[in-house]
């Protein structure tokens, strides 16, 4: 037999990967599937093949109405995240990004989103 | 705290994982037993095509389960899956379906054409199987030319551009010395190398004793997995290895019935591809309700889920990684599920093995349905065949039969070699 595996690699993040400014519109890689779960979610990227979670329901949120917002603090607004939770949301959202599971929305400036 | 895991998920996490998934995240599906090649340590006794494979349309209805319940992708395994003559059809269905597709395959079909049209597609993997870096120690696993078969393949798919494929190893007594060459090979093929543990699982069960790594060699193997880090894959199979001070990258954690299983070439659930055994099949996707009622309401996968019995290993201060080791391996080394793996890296398993004893060694379970070409199986290191040793009753090394040993078999010592 040609042998299969259990369950694969875990994801890394990626050095020269974008920087995260919440002030900034963002949206889910095309090739991110979403997967809701009890504690949150599970999220499998098909380009890179790695494996994240999302341990809160309410970044789920954020996550998935990201896209319909200007900027990622909108998107904390409306999904309800309490302001004094925010730094918590833009560190995971830094993890997210570096993980390329979060593009820029829009080429804002001089970026390429791919 | 932090809101998202990575790399290694924190405890919490893990407990949800070890109270199960609604579905799983990957699972593995053989499709056929089918097979050019006889390996000696074949995990699911692959050879001859069994007439009750599920047929194109089931694997179909299959898939549109796994779409719903949002697998996100199935490692598609076998025998050597490109030989059934839909594989292409199912693999571009299920893609088309939004799940991805891993195929492990010994390379025999992939030529510059094919190789070319996997290049092409985000959501297809492949992972070209190698049992050793020379021609000298492939073949004595995998047979005659399926090194050479396997290097083929590797040059289409690198030809054709495709980035990162994988190159997969079961680690044995004979490749272990050879880590850095194959690290060598995959670099050179712009692969990336995975490599995984040799389980005592299908013909495996026959070839362990001779094939799996020495205690020293298991040391070899960590330090150097833990020098390549995240950059070689390991199917997270090496758990066990842990004990020996650091966590290994992944999931340490048996995902059996929990956040894995496998499906075989017929539409058995498995709890996972290591444990063909009707020990642990849980259903089959033919059955009412389909592959989602097995996953979800199997009385075997319910008790995977519970709180499991791990006995005298929760003493050991390796556990918290360790958690044990191996399900399949211990079953079929007939060692308890509910103590040490028989490689256990403390020794524990070793003497498990000799508190087992002979007797023991001979009532391990052996495992469901052998699907081998119906030739003698080819022995490890050897072209020629060897006469075999046939002994009845007391040998000269049979140990003293004492009085309260009335088994038939009291005083029988099975002479290996």
């Amino acid at each position: 037999m040609t042998a299969s595996p259990t369950l694969e690699e875990l994801p890394v993040t990626r050095p020269g990967a974008e920087s995260f400014d919440p002030e900034l519109g963002w949206t889910l890689h095309s090739q991110v599937s979403v997967r809701p779960e009890p504690f949150g979610a599970l999220l499998y990227h098909f380009g890179n093949r790695r494996l994240s979670f999302l341990k809160e329901r309410l970044l789920l949120e954020v996550v998935q109405v990201l896209g319909e917002h200007d900027s990622a603090r909108a998107a904390y607004v409306a999904a309800g995240v309490p302001a004094a939770d925010w730094p918590r949301y833009d560190t995971a959202l830094t993890a997210l990004v570096a993980s390329e599971i979060l593009t820029p929305a829009r080429t804002p400036s001089s970026k390429e989103s791919t | 705290m932090t809101l998202t895991a990575t790399p290694t998920p924190a405890k919490g996490l893990v407990g949800h994982f070890e109270r199960g998934l609604d579905a799983p995240i990957c699972l593995t599906w053989e499709l056929t037993y089918a097979c050019n090649l006889s390996c000696v340590h074949c995990l699911s006794s692959s050879g001859r095509r069994d007439p009750r494979e599920l047929s194109t349309a089931e694997a179909k209805v299959v898939i549109d389960e796994l779409e719903r319940m949002q697998v996100f992708y199935v490692n598609i395994g076998g025998g050597e899956p490109t030989v059934r003559p839909d594989f292409w059809e199912l693999m571009d269905y299920a893609t088309a379906h939004h799940v991805g597709v891993k195929f492990s395959t010994n390379g025999v079909h992939i030529n510059a054409d094919i190789a070319a049209r996997l290049a092409g597609s985000d959501y297809v993997d492949v992972q070209i199987s190698l049992d050793g870096a020379t021609a000298e120690v492939n073949d004595a696993v995998r047979g005659p030319g399926s090194f050479d078969t396997a290097m083929r393949a590797m040059a289409n798919l690198a030809d054709a551009g495709f980035r990162g494929f994988k190159v997969s190893v079961v680690c044995t007594r004979a490749n272990i010395p050879q880590l850095d060459q194959f690290k060598a090979i995959t670099d050179r093929f712009g692969a990336q190398l995975r490599l995984t543990r040799l389980r005592p699982s299908g013909r495996g069960a026959d070839t362990w004793d001779e094939l799996h790594p020495l205690p020293e060699q298991q040391r070899q193997l960590y330090d150097w997995l833990v020098a390549h880090g995240e950059g070689v894959l390991t199917g997270d199979s090496f758990f066990h290895l842990s004990a020996y001070g650091q966590s290994m990258p992944g999931l340490n954690l048996c995902g059996a019935g929990r956040v894995v299983c496998l499906i075989d070439p017929v539409g058995d659930v498995y709890a996972c591809p290591f444990a063909i055994h009707e020990e642990f099949l849980a259903g089959n996707v033919r059955d009412t309700g389909g592959f989602q009622a097995v996953w979800r309401s199997s009385d075997l996968f319910a008790d995977l889920r519970a709180p499991q019995d791990v006995g005298v290993c929760t003493t050991c201060n390796a556990f918290g990684t360790c958690r044990g080791g191996c399900m399949a391996a211990k079953f079929f080394t007939g060692l308890p599920l509910n103590g040490p793996d028989p490689e256990c890296v403390k020794g524990y398993g070793a003497d498990a093995l000799l508190a087992r004893g002979a007797t023991g060694a001979m009532g391990a379970p052996k495992p469901s349905g052998d699907h081998s070409h119906r030739t003698s199986p080819r022995e490890v290191g050897s072209r020629r065949p060897r006469p075999v040793p046939v002994m009845i009753g007391s040998g000269p090394r049979s140990r003293p039969v004492s009085a309260c040993e009335d088994d038939p078999l009291a005083g029988f010592s099975p002479q290996i070699g």
